[in-house]
């Protein structure tokens, strides 16, 4: 960095867009400044109006917006230019990178002649130029038989691909400046972990700068050189990485850090949760937004909202809107400090029994992709799930673990709706499914239930809390005395308040939504609550409450969890056994310090690897593992080992005898390390390969 | 089972409750001038055919033996016929039967078709091809000219075998809809949840799935009163609706449509004339009706031009 000069500077910036309840104050007042070659980050949770800024640089908010302050880029302004000026640089000097890759291209054109225009609107080449360069841009991303892919369309491509694709097509122009907003949120870990390589070095291939824009703190901290934490359209906190991550001095900023769950953290490090939820951006009060979920919040806080300070005793460009962040800085205060931790609640693996509540074989799902519209011919199956063994027992948490497409949903739903499997047995409660008859199952139900990932999809809009929670006990015929009383019992158990029976879900923010899916999972004072994502829809600061709650519940009533999720971090933090799944097959499970301390499966060594932490330092220690290429489709798995297509071991380490193997066997899942413990692998080269 | 210490008791953060939807919606549904205006004129056709006659001096039954074939008067304000009945009586009378029809006819058919469609998009398999067989046959019928060849069947009987028949031609392009909106809304998790808890299907469709569809329904309906209205107008014009002693707006101008050209063009004017105002009034409500429930439905009303 040696230029002085700024390539972005955004003062003051405002964005209010009106509403039917009022103006909404999106964006309050930001300033940033972005260098030549640095990668600038704006982290907040939803509704913080990191997006809407970004969108607000770009010149892409609809009209109705208003926008004041002012947007410099190469000591230009961009606020109040045409559009037809802004197109000249957007797409050339600035590109953009969005969240959703299948929406950001059209559908109806080859992704080859998407990027070629890319090229065309600001180069003079020609057709076959462009085209070229799109081909070369492709194969700079990394994409596999790029001449033979250009002619893709894009839904022929997986989620992964068209996200490459995007970034070939911001960097077409060698831009100066790209702002991705979340590029990896709708990605898988392992995804997430090559695309992020990607942009590093689409960086340096073109010394562009990054604005990044995300909620996830994991991937900010070994991503981006300086930071700005954003809430309710204002920034609270900016600094470098390395100040705000290890000398944050704000509370908000100490909050997040110490609500999120870390994959290096030993299981049952209590999470510190920020109370409430993040305030509606009409009719603001005044004083500091963050004054309701403050836990050092003084009088002042009300009626004055502070403004960026900076911080002395850090680095020289760390700045803090807090009335309150001298006193932190000079006493050096903590999460811990500031933030009342949880009651302690060390493990007790005491209370989990030998009986189990859950115990699947070799259960197998087979969908049958079929043609025709009259005579169905089968052409293929498609192996969602293909002969796993899982056991729950009283009292225990089993996180089942994988990428989007693993078949942990369809295990699940197997799970959940009964049925007869079609090949090997569910057996719940000793039971198994298959012999049941309708009555069985429908008394079986009382014991199994289910909270879903999506709060707001998972409860009827339109029934009020208290029919919501009335319906499991009035199908199973729960006396309306019985009823009344459990209903206040359980909001009581979940942290609601009692009174709030007669309201409706919309009055609710997402967070209490997913405590009142909990309580009326628990109606019925089932044995075993199926989890499925249950946070991974909740904002950051959200999830650490939710996830304390699941912990204490399931103390207080002896439950057993299945948590089905994605992040490694979560499961780590809740769960006592861990199961790793990959197309369709149970790769390795354990006991969930064995599991994640000494992964032995290259699958979990890299899923383990790709899991972003929220620690620069280590962070940017790490040797990441990046699997190369997708999920191959389950309808069509490869031979012998369903990893070998993408596995480190395979393509680095292994001879040529031994990849034969590979190819040729199966591997099983069987006992590694410890003889006794129930760390099993099913790998043919498992080893007790050290991570972090 | 004690109850545990409550960790963190929230409150709710916004307060935009069932209630507050739906002045919400009454608010958007007001701020249409056409949709108001709609809405009035059907509410004052209703008070017209329904209360009017209580305040009239003339029955429709009635016959003025001392004037026949009279032009609008202070006794008759509409005139009366060749035979001495008055017009405006017999206007109201005939109206009372076209919007009951319409009414009727249309919740019929919206119920038939959220019934039909709920069922198909929901147990798929063997009930939702029969179901999409049957829509695509009727589809295909003449529905028109099948009720004008049953119609001697149902002369001298009740009108109301009438309305069914006009509501089982009507039903299938929405049972169409809501069979695809179901088909979506059973995979969403709350109906996964209830299902999993036990509720039985039936319960399931009528407690979650079709209430969650009601804003179209209500639309649905609306305009449906409307078509239903000229389909028994003109089923009833060439004489295969409503059946005397019945009389609707559609018999009305059909006993008069030859006056129209003659100087006692006001025994065909005035239904004719109301007949209209009624269809554009519902169809007002319907349109207004929609911009206020289903405001991202994108009408040409709509007026966030740079909106993404």
């Amino acid at each position: 960095m040696t230029q002085s000069r700024p390539l972005l500077e955004v003062k003051s910036l405002s964005v209010t867009f009106p509403s039917e309840a009022g103006p909404v104050e999106a964006v309050r007042g930001l300033s940033y400044h972005v260098m030549p070659g640095e990668v600038m980050g704006i982290a907040g949770e939803s509704g913080s109006g990191k997006s809407v800024s970004s969108l607000a640089v770009m010149g892409l908010l609809p009209r109705r917006a208003r926008i004041a302050g002012s947007v410099r880029f190469e000591g230009e302004e961009l606020l109040g230019r045409g559009d037809k000026d802004l197109s000249a640089i957007r797409g050339g000097k600035i590109a953009m990178i969005f969240q959703d890759p299948l929406s950001a291209l059209t559908p109806v054109y080859t992704v080859g002649d998407q990027i070629a225009e890319a090229v065309q609107v600001h180069q003079t080449v020609s057709k076959q130029a462009a085209m070229d360069r799109a081909v070369e841009l492709l194969n700079l991303a990394g994409i596999p038989n790029p001449r033979e892919r250009a002619r893709a369309f894009p839904h022929e491509f997986s989620g992964g691909m068209r996200q490459r694709a995007m970034i070939a097509m911001a960097i077409a122009n060698n831009p100066k400046l790209i702002i991705a907003d979340e590029p990896t949120t709708a990605l898988d870990v392992t995804i997430q972990a090559q695309i992020l390589d990607l942009l590093l070095k689409a960086k340096e291939a073109t010394g562009a700068a990054i604005v990044m824009i995300t909620h996830d703190l994991g991937v900010m901290a070994g991503f981006a050189d300086r930071l700005t934490i954003m809430y309710a359209g204002k920034p609270l906190e900016a600094g470098a990485v390395d100040d705000l991550y290890y000398r944050p001095r704000m509370p908000y900023t100490i909050g997040l850090l110490g609500s999120i769950p870390r994959i290096d953290a030993a299981p049952g490090t209590p999470l510190t949760p920020i109370e409430g939820s993040p305030p509606s951006l009409t009719n603001l009060p005044p004083g500091c937004p963050f004054t309701p979920r403050c836990p050092m919040r003084v009088d002042l806080c009300r009626k004055v909202e502070p403004d960026l300070v900076r911080m002395n005793g850090s680095g020289e460009e760390h700045f803090a809107a807090c009335h309150r962040s001298a006193e932190i800085e000079q006493k050096n205060l903590t999460g811990l400090d500031i933030f009342p931790a949880p009651a302690d609640r060390t493990r007790d693996f005491s209370r989990v029994s030998d009986v189990p509540v859950l115990r699947i074989t070799g259960l197998k799902k087979h969908y049958p992709m079929v043609r025709g519209a009259i005579l169905h011919r089968r052409i293929g199956t498609i192996q969602a799930v293909d002969g796993i063994d899982l056991e729950i027992r009283e009292g225990e948490t089993l996180g089942l673990v994988g990428e989007s497409g693993c078949g942990k949903t369809t295990t699940i739903m197997e799970i959940l709706s009964l049925a007869r499997p079609s090949s090997g047995a569910i057996e719940v409660l000793d039971r198994k499914t298959a012999g049941m008859t309708a009555q069985d199952r429908f008394q079986i139900r009382r014991e199994i239930s289910v909270v879903f990932q999506d709060p707001m999809a998972s409860i009827d809009p339109r029934m009020p809390i208290s029919d919501i929670l009335a319906e499991p006990m009035l199908t199973h015929g729960v006396p309306a005395d019985e009823r009344a009383r459990r209903i206040g019992e359980l909001l009581k158990m979940v942290g609601l308040r009692p009174e709030h029976t007669s309201r409706y879900p919309q009055e609710f923010s997402g967070g209490q939504r997913q405590r009142i899916c909990i309580a009326r999972a628990l109606a019925l004072k089932p044995k075993l609550l199926v989890l499925d994502e249950p946070v991974s829809a909740l904002d950051v600061s959200i999830r650490a409450g939710v996830l304390n709650l699941l912990e204490e519940l399931k103390a207080e009533l002896g439950l057993s969890y299945l948590f089905v999720a994605h992040d490694l971090s979560v499961v780590r933090h809740i769960s006592d056994r861990v199961a790793v799944m990959y197309l369709g097959r149970i790769v390795e499970t354990g006991e969930v310090n064995c599991v994640f301390n000494h992964p032995a499966h290259p699958y979990t060594q890299a899923l383990l690897s790709a899991a972003p932490l929220p620690d620069p330092r280590k962070e940017r220690a790490r040797r990441r593992i990046i699997l190369k290429g997708d999920l191959p489709s389950p309808a069509n798995p490869p031979s012998g080992c369903r990893f070998r297509t993408r596995c480190q071991k395979f393509a680095d380490e292994l001879n040529d005898q031994q990849r034969q193997k590979c190819i040729d066997v199966d591997p099983v899942l069987c006992e590694h390390g410890n003889a006794g413990s129930d760390h099993r692998a099913a790998c043919h080269y498992a080893e007790g390969g050290k991570l972090n | 089972m004690a109850s545990l210490p409550s960790p963190i008791v929230e409150s709710p953060v916004e307060t935009t409750g069932n209630d507050s939807r739906f002045r919400l919606i009454l608010r958007r549904f007001l701020r249409r001038r056409l949709a108001i205006a709609g809405l009035s004129v059907v509410l004052l056709l209703f008070a017209f055919a329904y209360i009017g006659p209580h305040f009239y001096k003339w029955r429709y039954d009635q016959i003025d033996f001392e004037a026949f074939l009279q032009h609008p008067s202070a006794t008759h304000w509409f005139g009366t016929t060749q035979n001495g009945f008055d017009m405006l009586a017999l206007t109201m009378r005939g109206m009372q039967k076209s919007l009951i029809i319409g009414l009727i006819g249309a919740v019929l058919s919206t119920g038939i078709a959220a019934v039909a469609g709920a069922t198909a998009g929901y147990f798929a398999g063997w009930a939702d091809r029969a179901i999409v067989a049957l829509i695509d046959l009727i589809l295909v019928l003449p529905g028109f000219l099948i009720i004008a060849i049953l119609s001697p069947a149902f002369h001298g009987r009740t009108w109301l075998i009438f309305v069914v028949l006009l509501a089982a031609f009507q039903w299938m392009i929405t049972a169409r809809v809501i069979r695809s909106m179901t088909l979506s809304m059973k995979e969403r998790e709350f109906v996964y949840a209830a299902r999993f808890m036990g509720v039985p299907d039936w319960k399931i469709i009528f407690r979650h799935i079709l209430p969650n569809m009601s804003s179209f329904l209500i639309i649905d309906a609306t305009i449906n009163v409307s078509s239903l209205i000229l389909a028994e107008v003109g089923l009833s014009f060439f004489g295969f609706g409503v059946q005397p002693p019945d009389i609707s707006l559609g018999t009305l101008i059909g006993d008069h449509w030859e006056s129209a050209q003659t100087a006692n063009g006001y025994q065909f004017y005035f239904p004719a004339i109301l007949l209209v105002v009624l269809v554009l009034s519902v169809n007002l409500v319907g349109d207004g009706l929609r911009d206020a429930l289903d405001p991202n439905a994108g009408t040409a009303a709509g007026k966030g031009a740079g909106s993404k």
